[in-house]
């Protein structure tokens, strides 16, 4: 399996009859083919990957993968016994919003002129959100926080001209001590 | 003393060797060649078949495990040899049959280039295996043979199949004949831990039925759970229905039997699934054939299911009570719990439903399917071992040749391949040498395999091609007749050979049927004759039809038990 982060830019709001905002993280063996086996289960179902975190574990022979899904609502329960069931999956888990933490963290890169400047730091300021590249017409900013805070700066951002966004996709943590 | 140097074939094919396997299936090929050179240097006791085709392959090895219970080995080459497996392990995995498939493969640096018969086999097969591997070191060939051993043969079975480059198999093997296995996201012995709580809630419902039914599936045949489904039943006095693939788990000429279920199950335990105020489901996965309209089904039942796969559970149906487990060792636990209930009323009632709808077909007009089964199923005395392909003569075949034991009854259900029954059939007969088998096909499932018969006739093998030839794709023009104005479509088999002269080209034993009156005797001589395979042709009449009948995607209680008067609409269901 890929070790890089794979990232997905739709952060579009999801139609009324599919569920959005689950998240599903899985630990597996970290060979060549498991996320195309997981994958196969979503495609078949109809589910869209909303975004897809992968990264190897503190232990390598295995593999963190975090899921963002929208589908069926109906189909849930089917498709975690599902992942279950593959060999390479060692456990999959659907995380309540509540009793886990997301993060994520977007790439803004926006084209500015010398007058917005001083504006569009005030919004990242007011974020939390970094520089990380200060040109003389471009800034490129690294937001972070949950989806909802990432979207927000966005949003406030897309008055200027953003000309590319990157996000990470979110990664989950069960809160306390139970497993993620 | 050194031990002598194993190249990674032969360390492949003496791990088979000590796993038991006894057979393996296959066809030869380039990037095969050193694991089909192991065969003849390493010693044991696997027996290879050499096949016509790979499809056959697969089919034997399937044969071979549903009459058996144990796996068998198909070992093909790569890219169209590979290719060919494909609607072989579909059809295990539909109907969970242990299997586990060997391919040849490119070498390992030229994947990925489009070179000489390579396929990505293992990117191809993933929708339709238990699990499949692309092998990179030759060393962990024995711990990959193990671990698809392992994991075809536990919790729900089903095909593994191994892709093994050349350069892999033909470099030296260091490594270790008997290493463990190294699978930590797979532990079927869970599936032996059954939770007392749902025990105790199937129990406390159970006291309460008044009018309950067991649907017995595969799952107890693959736990050889018959035992206590008999104990199960005969203590409540429960009447059971099986699925097709359950044929044998209860026997079928047991005064609790109901037979067969579903879209062309019995009138009587159709309507025994709507009455009933229990569904008490042990190993089927309520599969569309059986459930018709999901959203009626049961609707006034208590459900219990019990199935070893957690991802069946409320996958078609919402039962009342889940119990996830091995059926053998739910059913002991539960058998424990459960004491007699007063059925005698629910058991009349069904009798009369027997009485009013039994199976029948007329012997007049014509020679009928029917017929030949059921004159079959009498001369044989039920004993024998049926395989079959799919479409009408299946139906008819599970309707009228009742099964009394498991792994006696052999027939593709969830995937409906056709060509499945005669190679099936192949593979049973070499497992079972003492027993009859068979094989009752179509005319149009048999011309998908027959290449099988040299495969047949080499064996010597006692196999008995029943072909019910009505020279037409007959389910596909009964369902053009019903729902589409009677317009033939792709269903006339015009141009089939004469059966019994190319049984003969293969120098293999052929007879007709043409009169209903020559059903007896005619089979009567094909069952006596043990010198090889024979081909028995039947020439049937192409206008009959399957009943009862529920058009796909209706409701049980919308059951045909009879040819419509008027014109139907088209079904809603799948197929």
């Amino acid at each position: 399996m890929s070790r890089d982060i794979v990232t997905s830019d739709s952060s579009l709001a999801p139609s009324p009859d599919i569920i959005g905002g689950h998240t599903l993280s899985m630990f597996v063996n970290n060979q060549p083919g498991v996320l195309m086996r997981i994958c196969q289960v979503f495609a078949r179902r109809a589910y869209n990957l909303d975004s897809v975190v992968v990264s190897r574990g503190r232990d390598p022979q295995f593999s963190r993968l975090t899921l963002g899904i929208s589908g069926d609502p109906a189909g849930l329960e089917q498709i975690i016994n599902q992942c279950n069931k593959l060999i390479d999956v060692i456990h999959c888990f659907e995380h309540d919003e509540n009793e886990s933490v997301t993060r994520e963290l977007a790439l803004v890169k926006v084209l500015i002129d010398p007058g917005d400047r001083a504006e569009v730091l005030q919004i990242l300021e007011h974020f939390g959100a970094k520089t990380v590249d200060l040109g003389t017409t471009s800034i490129i900013a690294m937001i972070y926080g949950n989806s909802g805070k990432v979207d927000a700066a966005v949003h406030l951002l897309s008055k200027f001209d953003i000309v590319e966004t990157v996000r990470t996709g979110k990664v989950v943590m069960a809160r306390g001590e139970a497993a993620t | 003393m050194s031990t002598p140097k194993l190249d990674g074939a032969q360390a492949l094919i003496q791990t088979l060797n000590e796993l038991g396997v006894e057979y393996i299936f296959g066809y030869s090929g380039g990037a095969a060649l050193p694991i089909f050179d192991a065969l003849e240097t390493v010693s044991g006791n696997i027996k290879f078949v050499l096949t016509r085709h790979e499809q056959g392959a697969c089919h034997m090895a399937d044969g071979y495990a549903r009459a058996t219970g144990k796996p068998a080995v198909v070992l093909v080459t790569s890219g169209p040899g590979a290719g060919n497996t494909i609607t072989g392990i579909m059809t295990a995995q539909m109907d969970s049959v242990p299997m586990i498939i060997i391919t040849g493969q490119q070498v390992t640096w030229m994947l990925g280039k489009d070179a000489f018969q390579e396929a990505d086999i293992f990117g191809i097969t993933m929708p339709v295996v238990k699990h499949n591997f692309l092998v990179r070191e030759t060393n962990s060939l024995p711990r990959i043979a193990k671990e698809a051993y392992h994991i075809a043969t536990t919790g729900r079975p089903g095909p593994v199949l191994i892709d093994v480059p050349k350069d892999i198999s033909q470099s030296d093997f260091t490594g270790d004949l008997n290493p463990d296995l190294d699978l930590p996201g797979y532990n079927p012995d869970s599936a032996f831990e059954i939770a007392q709580d749902g025990i105790s809630r199937a129990a406390e419902i159970i006291s309460t039925a008044k009018k309950p039914v067991i649907l017995a599936g595969h799952g107890v045949m693959i736990s050889r759970a018959d035992e206590e489904l008999m104990e199960l039943a005969t203590t409540l006095k429960c009447p059971v229905t099986t699925t097709l693939l359950g044929k044998g788990v209860f026997p079928e000429t047991h005064e609790l039997s109901l037979g067969m279920l579903g879209m062309h199950g019995t009138a009587y335990a159709n309507k025994a699934m709507v009455e009933c105020d229990l569904i008490l489901n042990v190993g089927s996965r309520f599969d569309d054939r059986i459930i018709g309209q999901p959203e009626k089904f049961g609707a006034n039942a208590k459900i219990i299911h019990i199935d070893i796969d957690p991802s069946e559970m409320n996958k078609m149906v919402h039962p009342d009570v889940e119990i996830i487990g091995d059926a053998k060792t739910v059913l002991q636990a539960l058998n424990r719990e459960i004491a007699p209930l007063e059925t005698s009323s629910w058991l009349a009632t069904l009798d009369g439903y027997k009485n009013k709808f039994p199976l029948a077909y007329r012997k007049q007009g014509g020679l009928r399917m029917q017929q030949v089964l059921d004159e079959l199923y009498q001369l044989t005395g039920g004993k024998a071992i049926v395989t079959t392909d799919v479409g009408q003569h299946q139906m008819w075949a599970a309707q009228f040749y009742k099964t009394d034991a498991s792994y006696n009854w052999l027939s593709s259900g969830g995937a409906g391949t056709m060509g499945f029954g005669f190679p099936a059939a192949i593979g049973a007969q070499l497992a079972r040498p003492d027993d009859t088998v068979v094989a009752v096909v179509g005319d149009g499932g048999y011309q998908m395999t027959l290449c099988e018969l040299a495969t047949a006739a080499l064996h010597k093998l006692p196999v008995k091609i029943l072909v019910l030839n009505n020279h037409y794709l007959g389910m596909v023009r009964q369902w053009q007749q019903m729902f589409f104005d009677n317009r033939e479509s792709g269903v006339n088999l015009e141009g089939n050979p004469d059966f019994v002269k190319l049984a003969e080209a293969y120098g293999i034993k052929g007879f007709n049927i043409k009169r209903p009156a020559d059903v007896g005797k005619v089979l009567q001589k094909a069952l006596d004759y043990n010198d090889g395979p024979c081909v028995i042709n039947a020439e049937c009449i192409k206008t009959e039809n399957v009943f009862p009948m529920i058009p796909a995607g209706a409701a049980l209680e919308d059951m045909l038990v009879a040819p419509p008067k008027h014109k139907m609409a088209k079904p809603t269901g799948s197929t």
